[in-house]
C-alpha cells in the first residue's frame, strides 16, 4: 500500500489548534484503534504475554539448559521431576531431560505452525483475492480447483509425499501448507466478493486505477482483519495437525522432536512415568488456548460495527 | 454556437436475472435506463431528478463507462465512449469524473486523505515526483476547503461533509472536464448540504466544468442547475430550463415532485391540501406499465396513455415533455 | 398534567477517547395530544435523548436526570418494567423500516405477536385488529398484503407498516426517530401527511425527531432545537419559524432550499463542521460557527424566555423576553471542561 512521506508529525490531534500550527496532524488509522481495543481484552493480553514468554523459552531455553536434548543421563532414567537432580521436568525412559526436550520440541511445533500458516496465508490471499475480484469464469475455474484439491484425502496425500520424498521436515511444511491455503482462499474470496461492490472500489475504478492496484491497495488491506483473525486460529490448528502426524509416526524424525512426537512417546509410558506426557501436553495445550484467546480478542477488536 | 461536450443518445441499460426452477427458466429483464437522450454544453449544469428506481445512478455509471449499455451512444467531445476499448476508455477517465452519494463509503477506510486524493495522480502520472504529488494534493485540499495539514488523517476522523470534500478533491485532481455528482449531498446534514452545493457551484465556475448533478429532490438541484431533467423508471419525463420548469412544470410527475417538497412554513404547510398528485406505488420494474410508463400513477391519465408511449417532444416554451396531454393540462403550482 | 416530563437529562458515553456528553441537560414536557419536534443535526444528541428515555442506550452509555412518564421516572425502571411500558404505552418507530422489521416473519406474524403479548388478544381478534390498523395507514388490499413479508413491500409501505405496528396498542406517546429520512421525496410527503392525519384523529402525543425543519413545519405544535447536546431554542412552531432567535436556528432555516425563494443567490450555509463532542468550545457551544459570535460568548450564555414560553440560549437579546435564572440547565457537566 503506497504511502506518502509527509513532513513531520503534529503535536496535537485537535483541528482547532492545528489551524494555527502549520505542522501536519497525525492520523489515527483503524489498526491503531483496533490495537487499543485489543489491549483492553485481558484474556488476549495475558495470552499474548504468555506466548511471548513461550517463544523466549523455546528459543533460548535449550541454550541455557545444562542438558543437551539428546543427552542420555544413565543415572536418572525415567526419573520423576525433581529440583535436586536438575531434571525439573523429569526424564524419559532413556534418560533424556524432558524440560529441554519440551522446549526443543516447541521450536519445531511453533516453527511448523508459523511457517505453514505463512505459506497458506500468502498463497490463499493471492489466490482468493484474484478469484473473487475477477469473478465469472476465472473465479469458477479457480474455485473448482480448490474444491478438487479439498476433496483429496489429506492423509493419503501426506503419506504419498512421505513415501516418495522421505520424512523431511520441509515436507511437513509443504504438506500442511498445501492443504491450509484452501480454507484461506475461500475466506478471502468471500470477503473480496463483498469488497468488490463497495463504493470506494467503484470510485477507484472510476479513477482508472488498474485491477492489480485495486486488489493490492483497496481489497487486501480491507480483508486483512478477517485474515489475521483466521491466521491466529490456523496456527493452533496446524500445530495440532503436526501433532497428529507425529502421533501416527509420520511427523518429524528423531533426534528432532515436536510436541506431538513427545506426546506420542509420553502416551506410551503414561502409566509408569506420566510426567513424560504431562509436560509436553501442557505446553501444547497452553499454546492452543493462547492462540485461540488472541484470535477471539482480535475478532472482537476488529469488529466492523465499530469501524467509523 | 458551441458544440455540446456530451451527447447521450437513446441510451438503454437492461439487467437480466434468471429466475424460475430448473425446468422452467425465466429471464426477467429490468430496464433500468430505457431510452435517455440529452446534450450537455460546456460549463453547463444539468440537474437530473428522480426517485429510487428511476435509473439515474445507472445512467451516471453508464456515461462513465462503468456499465455497458444495451443500446445507444455516449458521445464525449464527438467520440463514442461506448465503442472504446478498455485502455483508451481508461485514459478518458482523466476527463470524466464522479462524486458519490455516500461520502464515507466512497473512501477507502485504510488510506489517508492524502493518499486518496493522490491516487489518481499515481495512476496516470506514475513518474510524477512525490514532492510534486504532495504539493498538488495539498492544493486540492485547500481548493475544496480542507486544511492541508489534515493530509495524514483517515476518513473516519472526518465528518461527513469533510469526507465529501475529500471525494470532490479526488475527482478534481486530474482536471476533468465533466463531473457527475450522484446525489452528493443526500447523506449530509441540511446545513452542510448548502456548503457542499455552494462549493460545487464555485468550483464549476472556477474550473469551467460541465456538471451533471443528480438528486432525488427538486429543491436541491434548483440552486445549481441550468437545466433539469426529470426521470421516472428509466425514462425522461421532462427536460427544461430551470426557471421554466419551476414556474410551470408540464409533466404530471414533475408537478408531483414539486408538490412533494415540504414547505418550511407552518401556516402554509397546514393549509396545503393533500390533493392526489400521485396514485398508488411505483410498479415493479420487472413489469413496467404499457404505453406511458407513468400512467398507472397519473391522476390525469386517459385511455390513450395506456396504449401509446409518448415521445419526448418540444413545447412552445422550450420544455421537452413526454406526455400526451401536455398542451391541455394546466399544472401551474 | 404533562404526559412526559423530562428534567435535566444527561447522557454520556465512555469511549476510548474520553467521556462524550451526548446530551447535556435537556428539559421539556409533552402533554397528551401534543406533538413536539426535536430538531438537530449530527452530534446534536437528539437520538440519544430518546434512546435514554426508552432505555435503549448502548452499553457504554449512562443517563441521569429524570424522565417522568405519567409521574413515574422511566430512568429508574428495570428493563422488565420498561418492557411493559414500551410497545403498549410508548411506541417508537425508527428511521430504516427494513431493519426494524424482521425479514423472516410475515407482517401478520409480527403484528399479531405485539397484540397477543401486550393486550392478551386471541389470534383471530389480533388478526382483525391488525388488518384494521393497516387499513388506517392506507395500505391497499390490507387483508391479502398482511400475509406478505417485509421485503415484498416498498420502502414507503414498510414505514406505514411500522407506523401501524406502533399504533396497535394505542400508545399514549409515539416517538418517531427520523421516520421519513430514508424515503423518497414523494413518499416522504405522503408519510408526513399520514402523521398529520394521525395527529388530528387520535389523542396520541408525539415526539418527532428530525434534522429537517421542513418536515415538521406542518405537523408539530412545538419545536426543540438541539445543538451539541444542548437545547439552544425551544418554542411553538410559529415562534421557531417566524420569530427564530438563536443564530443556529436561523442558520438552519436559511439553509433549507425552498422553491418559493430566489434561486440565483448562494444557499445560506452554516460555516464550519458539526461539533466534536470531545472538545466543545468553552462557553456557547455554537460560537465557532456563529457569524455573530462575540467576546462574551466565551461565557456560558443566558437563557432567554418570553411569556409564551419561547426560550433561547444566546447572549443576543430577545425582544419581549427576560433572562431566566437557570442554574441547573445551562451549566451542564461539559461547560468548563471543554476546549483544549
Amino acid at each position: 500500500m503506497a504511502r506518502m512521506k509527509m513532513a513531520g508529525n503534529a503535536l496535537t490531534n485537535d483541528p482547532f489548534a492545528a489551524a494555527f500550527a502549520t505542522q501536519d496532524v497525525q492520523g489515527r488509522s483503524l489498526w491503531i484503534d483496533a490495537w487499543h481495543r485489543l489491549l483492553k481484552n485481558r484474556a488476549a493480553v495475558a495470552s499474548g504475554i504468555t506466548m511471548f514468554l513461550m517463544l523466549l523459552a523455546v528459543v533460548f531455553g535449550p541454550m541455557l539448559s545444562p542438558w543437551a536434548p539428546d543427552f542420555t543421563d544413565w543415572d536418572h532414567t525415567a526419573s520423576p521431576p525433581s529440583l535436586v537432580n536438575g531434571h525439573w521436568f523429569g526424564t524419559d525412559a532413556v534418560g533424556r531431560d524432558i524440560l529441554v526436550r519440551t522446549l526443543e520440541g516447541g521450536r519445531i511445533s511453533l516453527l511448523v505452525g508459523l511457517v505453514a500458516t505463512l505459506v497458506s496465508l500468502v498463497i490463499g490471499v493471492s489466490y482468493g483475492s484474484v478469484a473473487g475480484y475477477y469473478g465469472g469464469v476465472t473465479d469458477r475455474m479457480m474455485m473448482r480447483i480448490v474444491d478438487i484439491i479439498y476433496a483429496l484425502p489429506f492423509m493419503f496425500f501426506v503419506i504419498l509425499l512421505m513415501v516418495v520424498f522421505g520424512r523431511h521436515i520441509i515436507l511437513i511444511f509443504v504438506a500442511i501448507g498445501a492443504v491450509n491455503w484452501l480454507d484461506m482462499a475461500r475466506i478471502v474470496r468471500g470477503q473480496t466478493l463483498g469488497l468488490k461492490n463497495t463504493e470506494f472500489v467503484e470510485a477507484a475504478q472510476a479513477c482508472g486505477v488498474s485491477d492489480k492496484a485495486i486488489i493490492v491497495r483497496h481489497i487486501v488491506p480491507n480483508l486483512l482483519g478477517v485474515v489475521m483473525v483466521y491466521v491466529t486460529l490456523t496456527i493452533p490448528h496446524v500445530i495440532l495437525v503436526e501433532s497428529f502426524l507425529s502421533f501416527l509416526g509420520l511427523g518429524v524424525q528423531e533426534p528432532m522432536s515436536s510436541w506431538g512426537a513427545l506426546v506420542n512417546d509420553g502416551a506410551q509410558d503414561m502409566e509408569s512415568s506420566p510426567w513424560t506426557l504431562i509436560f509436553p501436553a501442557t505446553f501444547l495445550a497452553i499454546t492452543l488456548y493462547c492462540f485461540n484467546y488472541i484470535g477471539d480478542g482480535m475478532r472482537d477488536a476488529l469488529d466492523p460495527k465499530d469501524r467509523a | 454556437m458551441t458544440e455540446p461536450v456530451l451527447r447521450v443518445q437513446d441510451l438503454a441499460v437492461y439487467f437480466s436475472s434468471r429466475t424460475g426452477s430448473l425446468f422452467r427458466r425465466e429471464v426477467r429483464v429490468l430496464r433500468a435506463v430505457d431510452g435517455i437522450s440529452f446534450d450537455l454544453n460546456p460549463g453547463e449544469t444539468l440537474g437530473i431528478v428522480g426517485e429510487s428506481g428511476s435509473g439515474k445512478s445507472t445512467l451516471a455509471r453508464t456515461i462513465l463507462g462503468l456499465l455497458s449499455p444495451n443500446r445507444g451512444r455516449v458521445l464525449w467531445m464527438g467520440e463514442d465512449l461506448t465503442r472504446l476499448e478498455a485502455e483508451p476508455m481508461r485514459q478518458k477517465r482523466k476527463e470524466l469524473q464522479i462524486v458519490f452519494q455516500d461520502p464515507v463509503a466512497s473512501l477507502n477506510p485504510r488510506m489517508t486523505a492524502g493518499s486518496i486524493i493522490a491516487e489518481p495522480l499515481w495512476t496516470f502520472y506514475p513518474q510524477m515526483e512525490s514532492l510534486q504529488v504532495e504539493e498538488r494534493t495539498r492544493g486540492m485540499m485547500k481548493m475544496v476547503g480542507l486544511l492541508p495539514n489534515q493530509i495524514n488523517r483517515y476518513p473516519h476522523e472526518f465528518s461527513g461533509g469533510q469526507c465529501q470534500r475529500i471525494g470532490i478533491a479526488r475527482s478534481l485532481v486530474l482536471n476533468p472536464k465533466l463531473l457527475i455528482c450522484d446525489e452528493p449531498v443526500s447523506a449530509l446534514d441540511v446545513s452542510i448540504q448548502a456548503q457542499i452545493i455552494n462549493l460545487l457551484r464555485d468550483l464549476q465556475k472556477k474550473l469551467g466544468l460541465a456538471l451533471i448533478f443528480i438528486a432525488h429532490d427538486l429543491s436541491i438541484v434548483r440552486h445549481i442547475s441550468d437545466r433539469v431533467m426529470v426521470m421516472y423508471m428509466g425514462r425522461s419525463m421532462e427536460v427544461a430550463e430551470k426557471t421554466a420548469l419551476y414556474r410551470r412544470p408540464l409533466h404530471p410527475y414533475s408537478r408531483a415532485l414539486m408538490k412533494s417538497v415540504l414547505i418550511p412554513d407552518p401556516v402554509r404547510a397546514r393549509e396545503a391540501k393533500q390533493e392526489v398528485w400521485l396514485k398508488g406505488d411505483m410498479p415493479s420494474p420487472f413489469s413496467p406499465p404499457r404505453g406511458c410508463i407513468f400512467h398507472s400513477r397519473c391522476p390525469y391519465q386517459v385511455p390513450r396513455c395506456q396504449a401509446d408511449v409518448p415521445a419526448l417532444r418540444r413545447m412552445e416554451n422550450g420544455n421537452w415533455v413526454a406526455c400526451h396531454r401536455a398542451e391541455e393540462l394546466d399544472l401551474s403550482i | 398534567m404533562s404526559l412526559l416530563e423530562v428534567k435535566n437529562l444527561q447522557v454520556s458515553f465512555a469511549t476510548p477517547e474520553g467521556e462524550v456528553h451526548a446530551v447535556n441537560g435537556i428539559d421539556f414536557a409533552v402533554s397528551a395530544g401534543e406533538t413536539l419536534a426535536i430538531v438537530g443535526e449530527s452530534g446534536s444528541g437528539k437520538s440519544q435523548l430518546v434512546m435514554a428515555i426508552m432505555g435503549l442506550l448502548a452499553e457504554n452509555g449512562c443517563a441521569s436526570g429524570q424522565a417522568l412518564f405519567k409521574g413515574e421516572d422511566l430512568l429508574q425502571k428495570t428493563p422488565r418494567e420498561l418492557n411493559k411500558v414500551r410497545g403498549s404505552q410508548i411506541a417508537m418507530i425508527f428511521q430504516d423500516p427494513m431493519t426494524s422489521l424482521n425479514p423472516y416473519l410475515t407482517v401478520e406474524q409480527q403484528m399479531t405477536e405485539v397484540l397477543m403479548y401486550h393486550q392478551k388478544l386471541g389470534r383471530h381478534e389480533a388478526f382483525e385488529h391488525a388488518v384494521e390498523m393497516l387499513r388506517a395507514v392506507r395500505i391497499p388490499d390490507a387483508e391479502e398484503r398482511i400475509h406478505q413479508y417485509p421485503h415484498e413491500y416498498s420502502g414507503g409501505m414498510r414505514q406505514r407498516v411500522m407506523i401501524a405496528m406502533s399504533l396497535l396498542c394505542e400508545p399514549d406517546l409515539l416517538i418517531a426517530d427520523e421516520p421519513t429520512t430514508a424515503l423518497d421525496v414523494t413518499v416522504q410527503a405522503q408519510i408526513t401527511y399520514l402523521i398529520g392525519e394521525l395527529r388530528k384523529k387520535t389523542r396520541m402525543a408525539m415526539i418527532l425527531i428530525t434534522h429537517d425543519l421542513a418536515v415538521v413545519a406542518g405537523i408539530s405544535d412545538r419545536i426543540l432545537v438541539m445543538y451539541a447536546g444542548q437545547m439552544v431554542e425551544s418554542g411553538t412552531v410559529e415562534d421557531i419559524f417566524y420569530r427564530a432567535h438563536h443564530p443556529y436556528t436561523r442558520g438552519l432555516l436559511a439553509s433549507v432550499p425552498r422553491l418559493d425563494r430566489d434561486a440565483s443567490d448562494d444557499l445560506q450555509a452554516i460555516p464550519g463542521n458539526p461539533p466534536n463532542l470531545l472538545s466543545l468550545p468553552r462557553g456557547c457551544c455554537f460560537r465557532d460557527r456563529c457569524t455573530q459570535a462575540q467576546e462574551i460568548c466565551s461565557q456560558p450564555p443566558p437563557m432567554w424566555r418570553d411569556e409564551r414560553g419561547h426560550r433561547s440560549r444566546c447572549v443576543l437579546e430577545m425582544p419581549d423576553g427576560r433572562v431566566e435564572n437557570d442554574p441547573a440547565g445551562e451549566a451542564g457537566p461539559a461547560a468548563g471542561k471543554s476546549a483544549p
